[in-house]
């Protein structure tokens, strides 16, 4: 089997069975490490942290990566796209079966726990990314000053964000775009 | 044709700029789509989002499908998808290519330092918009709390962490369950009449 064939289809099982955001994938790429010598897991480690600093999920990432690394540029197009297409299949399906049963009771009853469940894990996400952004819990711990907890500079510009994008409305890329530079320029 | 590529076009922006999880891209779909285009609504897209979380793959990518397919059905779809994974895929072969030590990039690290503040705000963004017609009586609320703390705090209040998806499955099962108890309940008030 050609090796292109071979990197379509670990990447397409890679993205039948991981369900639930792109760190889902993880496990299924330390066996597919193991299993083929196509990447090792420092590449694992090291997609991590570029996956964490580029757009797009680790999943899409380490499949164009693996699969440019065996078989050139066609090579991490093809395996991204494997990796996409089972859920694109499945999404398909569901969303003819949501425009059908839209109006259905048990369709409706499902969604009205799954919309507070859903915005609860949104709420979750956020506060990752606040431990991250936000706090410094080694500085904290050193020295054990409230003062130390919290990014001061990261926090003015989270609330000089929220201000733009509630009251007058900027463009979230706009304030990506910004953000990006102030952390360049104030050395976050 | 034109709305194909209209459709393609706007997912390789929005693959472009959706850094954190895939949440992030919720207010710029919002803008995008909702405000501007008028392509699909915050009810709908909040809905893909539940979806998205229980089936496989990555949630952002589910969600481009289904605004791609509920806008010109399958090619939509294909052309929503392929859009959405456009740019992190050259963006990945670039850095595959030239620059292996990207991540470790002093200036890289400060710009995306910056970028997780923003995205920060505009996850914050995201749940208070959602919230009003998510979180509509004592049941959604507990369920809000329940799920937040079980997916925040997992490793700290269950001897496992649950899965997203077991904890959307649940969700949805204790919904069903509530609503169709609330309708047996009105039900009989209405035979009572």
């Amino acid at each position: 089997m050609s090796v292109i064939l071979r990197l379509m289809l670990e990447f397409f099982k890679t993205g039948l069975f991981s369900v639930g955001g792109g760190l889902a994938t993880l496990p299924f790429l330390y066996e597919m490490s193991d299993a083929t010598g196509w990447f090792s897991h420092a590449d694992i480690a090291d997609m991590i942290a570029v996956s964490e600093s580029t757009p797009g999920a680790i999943g899409i990432n380490m499949s164009t990566y693996a699969g440019f690394k065996t078989a050139g540029v066609p090579g991490g197009i093809l395996a991204s796209l494997a990796l996409a297409a089972p859920s694109l299949i499945i999404i398909l399906i569901i969303a003819r079966f949501l425009a059908k049963f839209r109006e259905n009771k048990l369709v409706e009853g499902a969604f009205y726990g799954l919309r507070p469940a859903s915005i609860a894990m949104i709420t979750a996400a956020g506060l990752n990314v606040a431990k991250v952004a936000l706090v410094n819990l080694s500085a904290y711990g050193a020295s054990g000053s409230l003062t130390d907890l919290f990014v001061w500079k990261a926090i003015l510009l989270a609330v000089v964000i929220f201000v733009l994008q509630r009251r007058f409305k900027w463009h979230p890329i706009l304030l990506i775009a910004i953000s990006a530079v102030v952390g360049v320029i104030f050395r976050f | 044709m034109k709305e194909l590529l209209e459709l393609y076009w706007t997912f390789v922006q929005i693959g472009c700029v959706t850094f954190g999880g895939g949440y992030a891209m919720l207010p710029i779909l919002e803008r995008e789509l909702v405000d501007k285009r008028g392509w699909t609504t915050m009810d709908d897209l909040r809905d893909y989002f539940s979806i998205g979380q229980c089936t496989p793959g990555i949630i952002a990518l589910n969600v481009s499908t289904f605004i791609g397919e509920k806008r010109r059905g399958i090619a939509g779809a294909l052309a929503a998808t392929v859009g959405f994974l456009t740019g992190p895929i050259i963006i990945i072969l670039v850095i595959a290519a030239f620059l292996q030590n990207f991540a470790q990039l002093e200036v890289v690290q400060h710009a995306f330092a910056g970028i997780r503040v923003c995205v920060c705000v505009l996850i914050v963004q995201a749940v208070m918009r959602l919230w009003k017609k998510s979180v509509v009586d004592p049941f959604t609320f507990a369920l809000y709390l329940i799920v937040f703390v079980l997916h925040a705090f997992s490793g700290y209040v269950l001897p496992v962490k649950l899965p997203a998806a077991v904890l959307v499955l649940i969700a949805g099962a204790a919904g069903i369950l509530m609503s169709t108890a609330k309708n047996r309940r009105t039900g009989k008030a209405g035979d009572a009449k």
